[in-house]
């Protein structure tokens, strides 16, 4: 079966007034029907830039250069911009970190799951409504009539959250790009976000991709995960071998930066591992 | 993991539950009896205002609190427009704590807990409406007057967000030296050779001193909101989701520095933090926060141990969990699910 999303030697670069800043290095991943990918790295490890070109949402100033750029039928490389349109949406979709920031403040929650389907799917008016209020019941929201009329502000950030996650599943997606969903959202929270966006696309059958920083999260979600590190891939694995046995020096550090692996009162730092191998180079 | 717990610094008597049944000792203050500070609040008694008394476990080190709230209430009034009446939003109410010297209490909570009202009012930002806090055995007032520069001198604190509490035009150096300018009558020399010091103190280089926040990185730009914290010798250092918005391994560093520092200079930490696993990590005592009241607490062991509260048992459930057991159990169960459907097509 080919994976929902293939990539290979994927390079970002964006210019800046000192010259090109190379952000993403030669990556390669797929993702399969059915399949949690966690890319996991820490903040400028290049993991959601990689993500927005597959979406083809960076900014002029980012050149985007692969081998291989697949979505399904469609070479991302070379598509049009109005075929672009009709897939981004429909069939890959996107979540943010911050749910609150995602929703235009100036429409009700109604209009914007409504406006999804009308712009992909052509529905309108009580056929429109009605899905809206299924989808919200499928996101685990109270009273899905009524929240129909509130505005953003008017929900809290988890509730925002799941009213994002309907926005993303409304057409079936094949794939699911969640970008540090739950960074931004309380514990007891987080955990009933990650639940809902499992029993969804175990459901639906979707490919997910969590993009994340936390390796808690990637422990209780993820079927395979890629380790990234200033742009390059450092690891690939699947999530328990990652655990269990890590490979590359950089996932080990992470590991042991974690508090729960602390020996005594003293954390590991990925900068002890790095001078370590530096030590052990030079 | 509690087996590696062990750390340097603590009293043999630190993990001795003296034979106390947890959810017996009701006292406050919780100490063995007669070990008890000279603050014992005899008038304690019926003066929580709602709910409960919360889950206490026995906990025996409170010999010399550096640190007291008794029954800590705040009150936010809020609204009252043109046709609404104002509403009062208790944030805190009728909270005790105390914390000996030297050690680390974590406040844990989620958002609207109440733990950041009460950080303000441990670092004497803002008043408490009604109860009192005591710094190093005294009663604090604050209510309509200044804190004295003594007594701000004692308290200091670390935000959570490192962009946006240092000043974008104000080098580091200034940033460093100007508690000692509103606090102390230390020369200018003096006021610079110690802002100095204090930089390499956090694992950051004098010739820093000239730098502007923007050119830190995150992690950096903490250990400059530390080293400013530290620059008027205060004894109480509120940490105010000091690593929330750090990256993983950053964050192993500024704990780290938080552990050297506290053992260094003596410190007494108030931790507050939402993440189980760094609060596991750093803290003596545990008290737990729910819409602004406690309703757990007790010594790091015996809330982790034993979790007894309904919500600290939510909090610890919905904590992700990295061990190699539960993500075998959970890869297992997907496995099996699946083929149960893949089963259940085929027989279709």
């Amino acid at each position: 079966m080919a994976p929902v999303l293939e990539i290979r030697n994927l390079s970002v670069s964006f210019d800046t007034s000192t010259g090109p800043f190379h952000a993403v290095r030669g990556i390669d991943l797929s993702v399969d029907r059915g399949e949690v990918l966690a890319i996991v790295g820490e903040s400028g490890s290049g993991k959601s830039v990689a993500m927005l070109a597959v979406m083809g949402l960076l900014p002029d100033t980012a050149t985007v250069t692969a081998d291989v750029m697949r979505f399904g039928p469609h070479d991302l490389l070379t598509i049009g911009e109005d075929e672009r349109r009709a897939i981004i949406g429909r069939e890959v979709t996107m979540i943010f970190q911050e749910p609150m920031a995602s929703l235009n403040p100036c429409y009700t929650v109604g209009f914007q799951i409504e406006e999804v389907l009308r712009l992909h799917l052509g529905m309108t008016g009580r056929a429109a409504r009605s899905r809206a209020v299924e989808l919200l019941t499928a996101v685990g929201l109270p009273d899905p009539a009524d929240k129909l009329r509130s505005y953003p502000h008017q929900l809290s950030g988890g509730q925002c959250q799941r009213v994002m996650i309907a926005m993303a599943i409304a057409c079936n997606p094949t794939l699911l790009i969640a970008d540090e969903p739950t960074t931004a959202l309380d514990v007891t929270i987080q955990k009933q976000i990650l639940d809902l966006l499992l029993t969804l696309q175990e459901k639906h059958g979707m490919a997910l991709i969590l993009i994340t920083h936390d390796m808690g999260v990637v422990a209780e979600t993820a079927d395979r995960v890629v380790v990234q590190y200033q742009g390059r891939k450092m690891e690939e694995a699947p999530v328990l071998n990652l655990f269990e046995a890590p490979q590359s020096p950089y996932t080990k550090a992470l590991l042991s930066a974690l508090p729960e692996n602390a020996t005594g009162r003293r954390l590991s730092t990925v900068k002890d591992y790095m001078d370590q191998l530096a030590g052990g180079a030079a | 993991m509690s087996g590696r717990d062990e750390r340097p610094g603590e009293g043999p008597g630190t993990t001795d539950p003296r034979g106390v049944g947890p959810g017996v000792e009701r006292q406050l203050g919780v100490g063995p009896a007669g070990a008890e500070p000279a603050t014992v609040r005899a008038d304690e008694a019926g003066r929580r205002p709602t709910g409960g008394d919360p889950v206490r476990h026995p906990s025996p080190l409170l010999d010399d609190p550096v640190l007291e709230g008794r029954a800590i209430t705040r009150d936010y009034h809020v609204g009252g427009g043109l046709f609404r009446g104002a509403k009062v939003v208790q944030a805190v109410r009728g909270v005790d704590f105390a914390v000996p010297r030297g050690k680390t209490l974590a406040i844990v909570g989620e958002s609207g807990c109440g733990k950041s009202t009460l950080a303000r009012i441990i670092t004497l930002i803002d008043p408490p409406t009604s109860g009192t806090l005591l710094i190093e055995g005294k009663p604090v007032e604050i209510t309509g007057r200044r804190p004295s520069r003594e007594l701000r001198s004692r308290v200091q604190i670390v935000f959570q967000n490192p962009h946006g509490s240092l000043n974008p035009r104000q080098k580091v150096g200034h940033v460093l030296m100007e508690p000692l300018e509103l606090n102390t009558d230390l020369p200018a020399a003096e006021r610079r050779d110690r802002a100095r010091a204090m930089l390499e103190k956090v694992g950051l280089l004098p010739e820093h001193f000239d730098r502007y926040p923007h050119m830190f990185s995150g992690g950096q730009r903490q250990r400059i909101a530390i080293a400013r914290a530290l620059m008027v010798n205060p004894s109480i250092l509120v940490l105010d989701e000091p690593v929330s918005a750090l990256d993983l391994s950053v964050q192993a560093q500024v704990l780290n520095l938080l552990a050297d520092l506290q053992k260094e200079f003596g410190l007494t930490y108030v931790f507050i933090s939402h993440d189980l696993s760094v609060v596991r990590h750093i803290a003596d005592e545990v008290m737990v926060m729910l819409r602004g009241e406690v309703v757990e607490r007790g010594s790091r062991e015996a809330v982790f141990a034993d979790p007894r509260h309904d919500y600290t048992r939510t909090l610890f459930a919905a904590t992700p969990v990295t061990s190699l057991q539960s993500i075998r159990a959970r890869v297992e169960r997907k496995a099996s699910r699946r083929a149960a459907s893949e089963g259940r097509f085929h027989a279709s």
